[in-house]
Parts: structure tokens; sequence; C-alpha cells
């Protein structure tokens, strides 16, 4: 049976409605890259307003994403493989993260992990390590939006992969770890890749909770995002700029993931 | 839910929903721009107004910065007060305002110490390293004028944080992140009690002044008038003065 045959013709107006959708998220992401000062990349690129912003969200958003990692993996498997009472309410706490507004994230965070936080007061007089105003208290804002992408990917991966290899590296003697790495893990790869790219996609482009937890300060805690807003008013064209990096980026990511991120492996 | 509950909360949803529809559609909308310090003493100002004209006054409240780009790119707005003549400049040269600014207030720059901190007693001690500062950023006129004042008095403050607006400085402060901040003495006058003031002398820094303007291409070319017109008027300058405001030497 050839393929025109089975493939359904779009009901009416959908195709018109589609283009429509197509435009509208298209149309800002063109008109960004045709405003962007190409011609002055070169010295864009020398000031250090932007190379400051550039490897700051570098370093944060990756060392977000290895947070989101091992915390987030872990997780993700005890969400798919364990049954205990109140799962589905910690699975929504442990997603909340996503839905909440990125400001009123932030604003949480300070309650718990600022000076005078639940955790970050007693922080604080034990270690002296404080985290607002601090790259280190970037990673965690970060973090705090990013790995709910993570977690969600991967249980949802870990739910519908095929737990008989698991059961049979187990009936052949396999200690629990081993399983995990040896099989459950290969096995849900696509699934961790779609979740860890999604997961630093997001972490890199984090502003409110950000700008709320550990403040703007060049060279510290002035991510992308942050540099773009401000840079706004002072240097429009170094905030177009930025602002396409930042798409270009974004961009890559979801080619590169080639439809893994909608959950199938 | 049972039928008849179903069908009544769903009448009742559909009811608030058309009460919610007729109250929005009352009277006129004016939207008024204003800097972010101007909060507490326009949000007094705007329901002053709301009660003798018959109008809904919605505050746009941000950095003057923002607020005149918003003005710049077209943003359907009435008026614009600014705590920066050279934000006001930009849509003045644009050909955006109705006539010319007025200036309406003052404000002074103050320190704002949280009660707790025991370390910062003077100016002087921003400059210690062991003190968390927090500025508004230099596109904030806040954030210039303290850097201002900080240089004419020689002191190197490395602060921890770059604030987009004067109110996000003080609510480092009042929070207790930050030890100390330079806000407006306005601000302090909403604050919550447990933030204390180190002048700043009056000679170090500029102080901020407010003008306002109504826009030229306002939705309600009248009632922005009247709104100016009551800003400047002696019941606007006694509202603003009780927010912490200057309104000596303005023009009249």
């Amino acid at each position: 049976m050839s393929r025109s045959r089975t493939r359904p013709t779009a009901p009416a107006g959908v195709r018109p409605l589609a283009a429509v959708g197509l435009g509208f998220l298209v149309l800002p992401l063109v008109a960004l890259a045709l405003r962007t000062p190409w011609s002055r990349l070169g010295p864009l690129l020398a000031d250090p307003l932007v190379t400051d912003a550039l490897r700051l969200s570098l370093t944060t958003s990756l060392s977000a994403l290895a947070v989101a990692v091992v915390l987030g993996i872990p997780l993700a498997w005890v969400l798919a493989r364990t049954e205990f009472p109140g799962r589905r309410l910690v699975r929504a706490l442990a997603v909340l993260p996503m839905v909440l507004p990125p400001v009123v994230g932030g604003v949480a965070l300070l309650l718990a992990f600022g000076r005078r936080g639940l955790f970050g007061g007693s922080l604080d007089a034990v270690t002296g390590v404080t985290l607002p105003f601090t790259t280190a208290g970037v990673v965690v804002a970060e973090a705090f939006v990013a790995m709910p992408f993570l977690v969600v990917t991967v249980e949802a991966g870990l739910r519908s992969m095929d737990t008989r290899y698991e059961d049979a590296a187990a009936t052949l003697g396999a200690s629990r770890w081993t399983v995990l790495r040896r099989v459950t893990l290969p096995l849900v790869a696509p699934s961790v890749a779609a979740g860890m790219a999604l997961a630093w996609a997001r972490a890199l482009g984090e502003f409110g909770a950000t700008i709320t937890f550990a403040g703007n300060l060049p060279g510290e805690t002035q991510t992308m995002p942050l540099a773009v807003y401000l840079a706004l008013e002072s240097n429009p064209q170094a905030a177009h700029l930025l602002s396409f990096l930042l798409l270009a980026v974004s961009v890559a990511v979801l080619v590169g993931l080639r439809d893994r991120y909608l959950g199938q492996p | 839910m049972t039928r008849p509950r179903a069908r009544g909360a769903a009448l009742l949803l559909v009811a608030s929903m058309a009460l919610a529809a007729c109250t929005a559609d009352d009277g006129d909308t004016l939207t008024v721009l204003a800097a972010s310090s101007l909060t507490d003493a326009f949000e007094a100002i705007a329901r002053d107004v709301e009660a003798r004209h018959d109008v809904t006054v919605r505050l746009g409240l941000a950095g003057s910065h923002q607020l005149a780009t918003q003005v710049l790119d077209g943003a359907p707005a009435d008026v614009y007060a600014s705590a920066d003549p050279t934000q006001m400049a930009r849509v003045v040269d644009a050909g955006l305002a109705e006539g010319p600014p007025a200036v309406f207030a003052h404000n002074t720059l103050v320190v704002a110490v949280h009660d707790r901190v025991r370390t910062v007693t003077s100016l002087a001690d921003l400059a210690d390293p062991g003190v968390a500062v927090v500025l508004a950023a230099e596109e904030v006129p806040a954030g210039r004028y303290a850097r201002q004042a900080l240089d004419t008095l020689g002191l190197e403050v490395a602060p921890v944080s770059l604030e987009p607006s004067v109110r996000a400085v003080l609510a480092k402060v009042v929070l207790g992140e930050a030890d100390a901040g330079i806000v407006y003495a306005s601000d302090l006058v909403a604050a919550e009690a447990e933030v204390h003031t180190i002048e700043v002398p009056a000679h170090l820094g500029p102080t901020a002044d407010y003008p306002i303007v109504a826009l030229r291409d306002a939705p309600h070319p009248d009632l922005a008038a009247a709104f100016v017109a009551h800003v400047r008027s002696p019941a606007g300058r006694a509202r603003l003065a009780a927010h912490g405001f200057r309104v000596d030497q303005v023009d009249r």
C-alpha cells in the first residue's frame, strides 16, 4: 500500500490555521535574525559585557544540568518504579517549578536558601556559605527551574520501556546497580538525552528566578538573559546580538533532538 | 457533583463573569506610566482622581527608562511621570509629549539598612568589603545618582547586585539578603519597620527631579491633562509630601 493512500487529508481549515500558528511563532525569530547587527559582530563579541554573560551562562547552565542529572534521574526512577502513598502529590511537587512563574520561584528560593531563609540561615551559620549574589546561587536557581523537565522526560521513558530486560538481567545475577547502569539507562538513553537537552535549554534561558535569587552583577551573576534585559536600554545592539545567540543555541538544541523531546525513543 | 448543583455552579460562574465584564466597562480607563519610586504616592493620587472624575486609573510602574522605551514604542498611555529628566527628554525629543513637561517633585537619596545589621553606621561603611551593598543599575536614575554620591565621597563600593529598579533594591534590604542599599527617601515611607536610614548629605548627590507630562497620543487627552493638573495641585503635592517626596521648588 503506498503512503499517499494511508495519509489522511487535513480537515478544512486546519492547514490555514497551522500556517497562521507557525507564522506567529516564527515571525519574531525572523525579525530578531534580520535586526541582529552582523556588521558589529566583532567589536560586540569583544565587549566584556557580552563575553562575561556568555561565559557565565554556559558555565552555570552546564552546572545546573549536572545537578539536574545527578538528582533528577534518581527522582525519576523513584517516581516511575516505586509505589508509595502520596506518590502523585510528590510527582506534582517535583514538577511544580515547571509551571511556577520564575520570579515566584526566585522568591521561594530566597525564603528557603536566602541568608535568612529556612535552610539558608543554618547554612550561613554553620559553613559561612551564602547563596544569594553568588554564581552558585545562579546554578541553584537554574537547576530549580530546569530539573523538572529532566524528571518528567526520564520518568516517561522509564514507564514506557520494556522492563523484561531488567527482569532478565536480575535473574541472570546482575546487582541492582549493574541493572541500572548496563540495562535500564542504555534503554532510556534517548529520553535522558531529550530531558538533558530540554533542561539545559531551560537553564540557559532562565531569568526571573536568577535575578530575584542570585541578583545581577556582571561577571558574577549576570547571565545572558539578564544582560539582554539591562542592555536593552543602554546598548540595544549588544542586546540584539545576545538575544540572537540565545535563539541560535535553542534552535540548535531542538534540531539536534530531532523529535525526541516528544517523548518517543 | 449532582446535576442541579453543577448547573447552579455554572450559572454562578457565568453571572460573576458577566458582572466582572460590566464593572470593567464603566467609564474610561486612564493609563499612567509612572516611575516605580512613585508607586505608593501615585496609588493614593490615582484614588483621589478616580473619586473626582468618572475614570479608572491604571498605573504602569517600572523603571523610568523602560517606560520611556514603551512610550517610544507606541504604548497607548495617557501620562508619563519620570524619575529621570533624561528619560523624559527622550519622549519630548520624539515629539510624543503634549506640551512641556513640568517638574512636580524631588527626591533625595538615603541608605537603607536592615535593623539587624550592626556593621553599617555611616556612608563610609559601605566601602567595607564585608558589607553586602545593593545598588540600582546604572540605567536606573537612582543607580546613577547613588554612584555619583559615592564617587564624590571617594568611596570604592563593590555592590553585590545591580537591581533593575529602586524598589528591587529596597526589597533585597527588607528581605535581609543585602545589608544596605541606596534608595530614595520616599521608598522608606512605604517600607517595613525593620529598616532604618542613614542620610546622604544633600551636597553629595544630585536630587532627583520628577517631571510629568501628558502624552500627545493619549487616548483620553482631557483626562490626561486633568490628572497632570491634579498631581501639580496643592492636594497632589500634599499626597507626595506625605509619601516622602520634596515638593518645594517645583514648577508651578
